[in-house]
């Protein structure tokens, strides 16, 4: 029993930071949310050479073979920097769905091989998802006809713009036809794929999430550190204290929420979809009370455009019902919970 | 990352479950806050030792079975699953007993923790004075040294003292340089209730039980072998105890969890009641899901610690959280149970609103005692998180 990471682990996330601080600046955010597809193909080059593309992509497919666990990590990062690109739902979501084919199944391998390269973007249809993120600059998408999974090429679908108040995500309605030619599973395969895409959907917006909290409240402490008023910095006022400090708490008892909900995903368990809507219950929340009190603490500085503050609240406010809304994510926990002969209690965080 | 028990943590577990299914007591013990249930429980605990169940953490040496602290919480779990009584000397053993073994000398460390562990000696905390609550830097109750160096001359005032009407000994600070103020010249000390110029006077709590009680000293003597820690430093050594207080040793997430299950089955047996409020049913979700959270940040942290991480100021949020969890759940109990829930247990309809009830009113402490919430979030603010003063 060891419910912590590899130093391994830790070495990774720290240079994934220190990559993303340089290439990810909010400057850098605001000149991509500026232009027509709010994507950089520049940043997303300097990502694939990063290999950060390539990390759920198995070994014999040119990746790194990473789990759930990694990406746990990843994500976090992710929303730290509030990264202008889709990575995850290609590099994680797509790269799952794809890598759990049979081998040889349409172009398995030569997909997962471009994912690891960074020379493809997948956008990821699930059906929980009104509009797809990313639609538009996609090269394959991967799209629900019930339970049928179907890889459709950009050309082959008409999509139509809807602006989100977050400039970094791109959704778009999606119209297309199923057809043979597209199908790469159904039936009970097509469901047990959609079941597992939702989940990794899931638990990498409730990463990114939590680093969005955490990226907010560090902003927040910066700021009130510095203002001044009546003499003194703001920081220094109790009623300010303590709006940072139930962040930090909620952010606390996010984390390990986060890291048992990819534990269970990793090793397939049966547990896994009130895990996983659990992180993505207190990630949120977490974010939203970080945004909540962040702007605050910030007085009318927090609701300009100018101040940064913002692209972080937009991401958090957006993501909360991205793969699924509070109320769809309770209502998973609840089946769980209140089910008959349901194991709760003491004993039962760890065994089922 | 590795969630699988080992097998000899699995063996752990089935001995506790095994041995509790035993030797529980057939029907629940009286209050503790009752000197009649206070020595119910008191009993409890020597059978606990004798297991040597009652302080699995300890040395073998000092009474306990050397376990890992992954191991304690299974213990825990067990512990609190199965409903076994409330630890009625966790004041000591979990508050006075880790500082013994940081600060202790080794004859203090013979002398008090056996004892302890056994419940022989129960232990009273007395940091609380009249004008020091939260701003517990402000005691003025004094130890001052005799001429001859061998004891403490003890005098002032404690309050807030939990069961103190029954226990044997109180270990708290005292100023033992009387020019001094704040912080400095404070000294830990290890006070046996029963010598002479020791006046207890119980104070009734919530419930209506002796719960805590005030302690006058007038003119005591304390032996200098009672002083835990050097002379003036009893503030870095209280400071020790504040932390395995508010950390993890005191309120250990099974307790916490067992709450959430009975809610669950609360709710599960009155929801056409209880569906009519919507908003319960979103609390039941939320005692498991805090409860969880509270249990995972528990194993987290004790991975941490095996690997040599220190618990600091994240503590706070322990405290915080579970002091809250457990008013919001006692508080939803309270709501499901409707008219019920103001029934005691010498109703004959109250059925088990009287032991919400119970907990309930408990919970209401939960975010005053172990250093209230506010000051939590002074101390997150400023340490965790580094705000200004
Ligand atoms: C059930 C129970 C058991 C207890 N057992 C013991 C025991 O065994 N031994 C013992 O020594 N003590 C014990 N206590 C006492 C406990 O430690 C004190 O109640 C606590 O430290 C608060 O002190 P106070 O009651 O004097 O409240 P005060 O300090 O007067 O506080 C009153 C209110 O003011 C707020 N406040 C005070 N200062 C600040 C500040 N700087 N910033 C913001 N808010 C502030 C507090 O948060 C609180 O809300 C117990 C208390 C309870 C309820």
């Amino acid at each position: 029993m060891d419910f912590t990471f590899t130093d391994d682990q830790l070495t990774f996330r720290e240079a994934v930071s220190r990559f993303l601080m340089t290439e990810a600046a909010p400057e850098m955010l605001r000149e991509i949310w500026e232009t027509d597809s709010g994507r950089s193909p520049e940043l997303r080059k300097n990502i694939a050479e990063q290999g950060l593309t390539a990390l759920s992509v198995p070994e014999d497919c040119g990746g790194l073979g990473m789990d759930d666990v990694a990406w746990a990590l990843m994500t976090q990062e992710l929303g730290y920097y509030a990264i202008p690109d889709s990575l995850a739902d290609a590099a994680y979501v797509a790269a799952g769905l794809i890598t759990a084919l049979p081998a040889g199944t349409a172009s398995r391998e030569e997909w997962l091989a471009r994912i690891a390269e960074g020379s493809i973007r997948i956008a990821v249809g699930h059906p929980v998802n009104p509009l797809v993120a990313d639609a538009n600059p996609a090269n394959l998408l991967l799209l629900a006809d019930g339970d049928a999974v179907h890889a459709v090429p950009r050309e082959q679908v008409d999509v139509e713009a809807n602006p989100s108040i977050d400039l970094s995500r791109r959704l778009a309605r999606v119209r297309w036809t199923p057809a043979t030619a597209t199908l790469i599973a159904d039936g009970e395969s097509g469901r047990a794929l959609w079941a597992q895409t939702l989940n990794r959907g899931v638990l990498s917006a409730a990463g990114q999430l939590l680093g969005l909290a955490q990226r907010m409240l560090d902003l927040s402490v910066d700021y009130v550190a510095q203002r001044k008023q009546f003499g003194k910095p703001i920081g220094s006022f109790q009623a300010v204290k303590h709006h940072l400090a139930d962040v930090a708490t909620k952010i606390e008892f996010a984390k390990p929420v986060l890291y048992r909900a990819a534990y269970a995903l990793a090793h397939g368990e049966a547990g896994a979809d009130a895990r996983v809507s659990h992180a993505k219950l207190a990630c949120g929340e977490a974010a939203w009370l970080a945004a909540r009190h962040g702007i605050q603490v910030h007085g009318a500085m927090g609701y300009t455009w100018e101040v940064d503050l913002q692209m972080f609240m937009k991401r958090a406010w957006a993501l909360d019902a991205a793969w699924g809304d509070r109320g769809f994510h309770k209502a998973r926990v609840a089946d769980a919970i209140l089910v008959e002969g349901a194991a709760l209690g003491p004993g039962h965080t760890f065994e089922e | 990352m590795d969630l699988a028990y080992t097998p000899r943590q699995k063996a752990f577990r089935e001995e506790v479950r095994a041995w509790l299914a035993a030797n529980l007591p057939r029907e629940p013990l009286a209050s503790y806050d009752t000197r009649e249930g206070f020595e119910q429980h008191r009993e409890w605990e020597r059978k606990l030792f004798d297991a040597r169940l009652s302080m699995v953490i300890w040395p073998e040496a000092l009474g306990g079975r050397g376990c890992d602290l992954i191991e304690w919480l299974i213990f825990e779990e067990e512990y609190y699953g199965a409903g076994a009584p409330m630890r009625v000397n966790q004041n000591g053993q979990l508050l006075l007993g880790p500082t013994l073994i940081e600060f202790g000398t080794e004859e203090q460390k013979a002398r008090f923790l056996p004892r302890m562990a056994s419940s022989e000696d129960m232990w009273a905390q007395g940091w609380s004075e009249p004008n020091a609550g939260s701003d517990m830097a402000a005691i003025t109750s004094k130890a001052i040294l005799s001429a001859d160096g061998t004891h403490y001359v003890v005098n002032g005032q404690k309050t807030w003292s939990t069961r103190a009407s029954f226990a044997d000994w109180l270990f708290g600070l005292f100023r033992s340089d009387p020019g001094s103020s704040r912080h400095h010249g404070l000294s830990y000390l290890a006070v046996p209730l029963d010598a002479p110029g020791v006046t207890i006077r119980p104070i009734q709590a919530l419930n209506g039980k002796q719960a805590f009680a005030e302690i006058f000293f007038d003119d005591v003597k304390v032996p200098v072998e009672n002083r835990i820690g050097d002379e003036g430093q009893g503030w870095h050594v209280a400071m020790a105890t504040a932390g395995f207080e508010r950390g993890l040793l005191l309120r250990s997430p099974a307790r916490f969890q067992y709450t959430a299950r009975r809610l669950v089955e609360l709710y599960k047996a009155n929801r056409e009641v209880a569906d009519r409020d919507p908003s319960i049913r979103d609390a039941v979700i939320e005692a498991w899901t805090g409860t969880e959270a509270y249990a995972l940040s528990a194993y987290h942290t004790v991975g941490r610690l095996a690997k040599g991480a220190r618990i600091g100021a994240e503590a706070s949020t322990n405290k915080i959280f579970w002091s809250e969890l457990d008013l919001k759940m006692h508080e939803t109990a309270m709501r499901i149970l409707g008219p019920f829930a103001e029934l005691t247990g010498d109703a004959p309809e109250a059925r088990e609103a009287a032991r919400w009830l119970d907990g309930f009113l408990f919970a209401q402490a939960g975010p005053i005692y172990a250093g209230t919430n506010e000051i939590q979030r002074n101390i997150i603010a400023e340490r965790m998180l580094g705000l200004p003063k």
